[in-house]
């Protein structure tokens, strides 16, 4: 096949699309002028966005949420794939779809509604906990998917090797599967944590108080406009979220 | 085996039916009954809710839904297959830009929609640009339209497009494109006649992968639409805050999900399901 030079300059041209504007947001991060002139390099933004209380405090809780809703959703989203792998379950792998393709905006009003109603019962409030369960909940369907994903490249007959020679089904799982799907259960983690991180609509909808996230400090501001801190914050995200895909992209293929 | 199973599946079963499912049922109920004088819900049943949405105001926010959502979908589909094209014959450097399609999509949505912001506006980078070079002389009024709504959620979903199209341009028969030079095919003909025909499967994939995401979008009409752009997302996120009418935000949620429904396993037939 020849190649279409016609092809090549059209493709340039896409990428240049796709990774301008976040190359341009992270360059103008640097510049010492709040306004969209070059004025000269400068870390005045980034200086300004570490001393930013709210921002700081709505990181933390970020970083905290993300991270417990990633424990939770790859330990239970591996066992899950696990099970899936043995035999489908129609019911539980569709619903885990279906969740999948819930528009966020639904699946955010119908969880705030839904913890309304066990509030008349309960005394609680919402807070970091309903987010992180809110969480866990949109990262399982993206762990399940990935950890599948690996189980299909996996040997099943050495599973049954190691029960043929005295392993139980536990010690089987335990020492022969996990070992060698382990990238990708890390990848799954990975990108559970980016999802849960960057999640605006359903956190939004399901925070209390005490549980503002980066994302919803980011989204507030946006709203009023365009601020160079959140240009800093957004270069920053862009190479964390950059260097966690890159890794977990790595595992996968690993 | 079995009972391992059982249990490894429990968290998962617990966590969806909780979390997932119950909370939609919930709305389900919210969607008949009525709402109360200051914004909560009184136990009466009706269709109230449903026939509400007959109203023109929400029919237009329906159709402008579907409207800004299959432009986003043709453009995206227009875009993403040539750059698909590009990437399946790129030889051994395919997986690296595949990568590349993908990188930015794995970045924060919210971060990637306040680039353009940072573009668009007024002052942003375009105006600002075009204005130093003496192109305009007043700012173009490039952000808070349907159209900055339409380019935020090309930009967001064209991933979701090559992806697909990749996946069946990967697959598709060289011989036959062989066959029709041979046989006298212009590069034009071949391309119009076996390629994009013979991708017909991603290209439906790649339109319902995007266009679902784009009927419910609910951020990017929000910050690039300024407000005025307003689609199915807004509206029910109106009606669960400012409006306070949870019985109609949750019909309106019911029907969004049900055209979702409709759209993935009548259209699509469930192609999707594979993944898991």
């Amino acid at each position: 096949m020849k190649r279409t030079p016609a092809l090549a300059i059209y493709a340039v041209g896409a990428y240049l699309f796709l990774h301008l504007p976040l190359l341009i947001l992270s360059i103008f991060s640097f510049n010492s002028s709040r306004f969209t002139v070059w004025e000269g390099f400068s870390l005045r933004w980034y200086s300004a966005a570490l001393h930013d209380s709210q921002l700081t405090e709505a990181a933390w809780n970020s970083l905290i949420i993300a991270a417990v809703a990633t424990l939770f959703s790859t330990v239970l989203g591996t066992l899950c794939a696990y099970g899936l792998w043995k035999r489908t379950s129609r019911p539980l792998a569709g619903s885990l779809y279906l969740s999948l393709v819930t528009p966020e905006i639904v699946t955010g009003i119908s969880l705030l509604a839904f913890y309304q109603w066990i509030f008349r019962f309960l005394h609680a409030q919402l807070g970091m906990h309903t987010v992180i369960l809110a969480h866990v909940s949109f990262c399982l369907a993206y762990v399940v998917i990935v950890v599948i994903a690996r189980l299909r490249t996996v040997d099943a007959t050495l599973e049954e090797a190691a029960l043929d020679l005295g392993a139980n089904e536990w010690q089987a799982f335990r020492y022969v599967t996990l070992p060698a799907i382990l990238p990708g259960v890390v990848a799954a983690g990975l990108l559970a944590f980016t999802v849960s991180f960057d999640d605006y609509v359903i956190t939004s909808l399901v925070a209390g108080v005490d549980s503002e996230t980066l994302p919803m400090v980011i989204y507030a501001i946006a709203r009023r406009g365009v601020n160079p801190v959140v240009n800093a914050i957004s270069a920053l995200i862009v190479i964390g979220f950059g260097s966690l895909v890159m890794i977990s992209e790595r595992l996968r293929s690993a | 085996m079995n009972r391992l199973r059982a249990w490894f599946l429990a968290p998962t079963w617990t966590v969806v039916i909780t979390l997932f499912l119950a909370p939609l049922a919930i709305i389900l109920g919210y969607s008949f009954l009525t709402r109360g004088v200051y914004g909560g819900i009184t136990l009466s049943w009706t269709l109230e809710s449903y026939q509400r949405l007959i109203d023109p105001i929400y029919l237009e926010i329906l159709w402008r839904s579907f409207w800004i959502a299959g432009a986003s979908t043709v453009l995206c589909l227009l875009l993403g297959f040539p750059l698909a094209l590009f990437i399946s014959r790129a030889g051994r450097h395919k997986n690296f830009y595949l990568g590349l399609v993908m990188l930015p999509f794995w970045t924060s949505f919210l971060v990637r929609t306040y680039a353009w912001m940072f573009l668009l506006r007024d002052t942003g980078l375009l105006n600002t640009l075009l204005q130093k070079l003496g192109v305009i002389h007043s700012p173009l009024p490039l952000l808070y339209n349907d159209g900055a709504v339409i380019l935020g959620l090309v930009y967001g979903y064209l991933p979701f497009t090559v992806l697909p199209l990749y996946a069946t341009l990967e697959r598709l028969d060289r011989t036959l494109l062989e066959a029709a030079a041979d046989l006298g095919a212009r590069p034009w003909a071949a391309l119009t006649r076996i390629t994009i025909p013979l991708s017909a499967p991603g290209i439906r994939a790649g339109a319902i992968l995007v266009f679902i995401p784009c009927l419910g979008a609910y951020l990017t009409p929000d910050l690039l639409g300024g407000g005025k752009s307003v689609m199915i997302g807004n509206l029910i996120q109106n009606q669960f805050t400012t409006a306070r009418d949870w019985p109609f935000g949750s019909a309106v949620s019911l029907v969004l999900m049900a055209i979702v429904m409709v759209l993935l396993f009548v259209i699509a037939r469930g192609e999707g399901e594979g993944l898991l």
